[in-house]
């Protein structure tokens, strides 16, 4: 069972103009998304920049205005009481950012940094508080010398790490993850990685998990939705959609993505201009006259795809 | 390949910076050639060294804080502490550099098309209309599908695909020999990623001209590289062609990078994660094997005193001699496990 629905979430922003300044048009950064999410499931959302990725994730969490649609946490409708403290969706959803050094403030101690949401969030005395800013230090794997230091005396992959200590700090259920990685060295990224299953299979966490990068949400994720132009054009299982792509432009990322075998690199090159092939030749198929993405259909019971109605039936 | 002409040969290259009154040596022992018709690599996470040895080869460092010894030769000239004067004859004209970050390789205040005629008033003798033909010749060869409109834009104007393009198209503008790529799809898309480097791999089979690309991204790599050289904390520590690096790869280092990707068609739980930190500039120990603190499982015997690079096959190159007793911590013993994986 799902904790939590999002209904056909929209994020626009007016574009004003003219003599008085008036709203000529928007931009339709989220149109229309639907998601649900389960305990202990790890969720990945991609897309190209300015696909509507990361406002997705920040409108879930609040940082966003939401134009119109729902979010249902626990069977209550929280859309409009994201930000507000005495609600537990705040303190149940955490997020974690891809630049970890402007998401602390530069000016305070890791022991301030960490305690702020427990001061928000839990009432627990100063001594009580202490023991749990070390026992999150020891869950993210550094010791307690890291206290008094300020957040640039770390390494990118600590304060990574600290931001995800700071995000699990009040027991949330979910944490939504906007490009966690993208940012890190690679052994640094696969470090992070590992760490968040670790703590996932530890704590029963769900995330929403924000990425570019193919590869890296393979690897997390076990259930995926291609955004593009503020709408899924795919969304299903790993397996839906790496095996089983529908989507054109589903297939044009999967192509796009390099490979580390050199061997096949011709073929893969043919492979790319053949589907950028028929990106133009059957885009009427999945987008609308305007360039929309369409609606989605069933393909399965997981397995979404957004094309016509007669596509649909010949698959 | 390897017959052809070498077009840059790099010997016993220094770069040190100055950190409050020492010079420390930020890439050190370089010696690479790169040949005409060619793709080579150079790959490294953060802070190998790898952007100092592209800064180093068009002299675009700082000069009072920095030291460049060795030799960068170039067509009998040695690059390495020339005059500005001379260089700027040189860079652009026969060595074209391609930026990570198009907008800021980019002046935001002048149209696309001025900015590559700009170059082609400086090396050439062209007048104004035939570098106007010449400018959007150039934009229909990176790509570029209506350069008449394209050429009266400002960079804000356009994506950061078109952009990306737009640099390149400067590159190349003199049809540089050599062209240094820096990063150059780091700040891109996927899908335009893709485009990008198909784009550089067309352009070199016209021109043959042997291009640097300097990448922090093995997919990249295996993707465009004829060879590829491997830093690590200012050293290289492997070169080998593309396919031999791939298929056996050697020192510990790489295999231990190779290892952390995600992979796409696998569905192995865990990463490889390489123990430690990459050692700063002010503190490395430069005498012993540089990746020997982050393989303490593997006894200190087995390391080299100055590690050197070795040839352990044709055009195959490892820095010390651990590789051969390398395994991962979790697995057991080195050299049998080696015998039985080749």
């Amino acid at each position: 069972m799902s904790f939590m629905q999002i209904k056909d979430l929209n994020v626009h922003y007016p574009i004003r103009g003219g003599f008085f300044n008036t709203v000529v048009d928007h931009v339709y950064a989220v149109d229309g998304v639907t998601m649900e999410f389960e305990k202990g499931k790890t969720y990945g959302l991609v897309g190209e920049s300015g696909s509507g990725k990361s406002t997705t994730g920040k409108a879930i969490i609040g940082l966003e205005k939401i134009t119109s649609g729902t979010i249902t946490y626990e069977g209550k409708d929280v859309t409009n009481q994201r930000r507000n403290r005495n609600n537990s969706f705040n303190k149940d959803i955490q997020m974690i950012f891809q630049d970890s050094t402007s998401a602390m403030n530069p000016r305070k101690r890791i022991q301030e940094v960490l305690a702020e949401p427990i001061r928000n969030f839990m009432n627990l005395s100063p001594h009580e508080e202490k023991r749990r800013i070390i026992e999150l230090l020891e869950i993210v794997g550094m010791s307690e010398e890291a206290l008094l230091k300020y957040p640039h005396e770390f390494s990118g992959g600590q304060k990574q790490r600290l931001g995800i200590a700071r995000a699990v700090a009040c027991n949330p259920k979910m944490i939504i993850a906007d490009e966690p990685v993208s940012a890190l060295d690679l052994s640094v990224q696969a470090q992070v990685l590992n760490f968040m299953k670790d703590i996932q299979t530890e704590f029963g966490l769900s995330y929403l998990f924000i990425s570019h990068d193919l590869g890296v949400v393979r690897h997390m994720c076990d259930h995926i939705s291609i955004m593009y132009k503020g709408r899924f054009v795919e969304t299903g299982t790993k397996q839906d959609i790496y095996e089983n792509p529908q989507h054109i432009y589903t297939n044009r990322l999967l192509s796009a993505i390099p490979n580390i075998e050199p061997s096949t690199r011709k073929e893969r090159k043919e492979v790319r201009q053949a589907v950028e092939a028929a990106y133009r030749v059957e885009a009427p198929k999945f987008f609308d006259a305007e360039g929309k993405v369409l609606g989605l259909k069933n393909l399965s019971s997981t397995h979404r795809v957004a094309m016509s109605a007669l596509e649909t039936e010949a698959n | 390949m390897n017959t052809s002409k070498e077009l840059l040969t790099i010997k016993n290259l220094h770069t040190s910076f100055r950190i409050k009154d020492q010079y420390f040596a930020a890439i050190e022992d370089i010696n690479l050639t790169l040949k005409e018709n060619e793709i080579l690599a150079i790959v490294g996470e953060s802070g190998c060294g790898k952007s100092t040895l592209a800064t180093s080869i068009v002299g675009l460092h700082q000069e009072g804080n920095t030291k460049v010894d060795g030799e960068i030769l170039y067509n009998g000239l040695n690059l390495a502490n020339m005059k500005d004067d001379d260089f700027n004859k040189i860079r652009g004209n026969d060595i074209g550099f391609i930026f990570q970050d198009p907008l800021a390789a980019l002046n935001p205040l002048m149209r696309i098309g001025d900015q590559i005629a700009e170059t082609l008033k400086y090396h050439t003798k062209k007048t104004e209309k035939e570098r106007q033909v010449r400018v959007l010749e150039l934009l229909n060869q990176v790509g570029i599908h209506n350069p008449e409109r394209i050429a009266k834009q400002y960079p804000h104007q356009l994506s950061g695909g078109m952009r990306q393009r737009v640099v390149i198209a400067i590159a190349i503008a003199c049809k540089p020999k050599i062209m240094i790529a820096d990063e150059p799809t780091t700040a891109l898309d996927v899908t335009i990623q893709a485009q990008i480097l198909d784009l550089l791999g067309d352009l070199q089979e016209e021109t043959n001209a042997g291009i640097i690309l300097i990448t922090h991204d093995l997919g990249v790599v295996a993707e465009v590289a004829d060879r590829v050289a491997v830093m690590y904390a200012g050293q290289i520590i492997e070169l080998a062609s593309v396919e031999e690096l791939f298929a056996s790869p050697k020192h510990p280092y790489t295999r231990s990078l190779l290892n952390s990707i995600p992979q796409i068609d696998s569905d192995n739980d865990r990463l490889e994660v390489i123990k430690g930190m990459v050692p700063s500039l002010v503190k490395m120990d430069r005498k012993g094997c540089r990746f020997a603190p982050r393989i303490p499982w593997i006894d200190e015997s087995k390391h080299e005193d100055h590690p050197q690079l070795h040839e352990i096959a044709k055009d195959h190159l490892v820095r010390c001699t651990c590789w051969k007793d390398f395994h991962f911590e979790h697995e057991e013993g080195g050299l049998h496990h080696e015998l039985h994986a080749n």
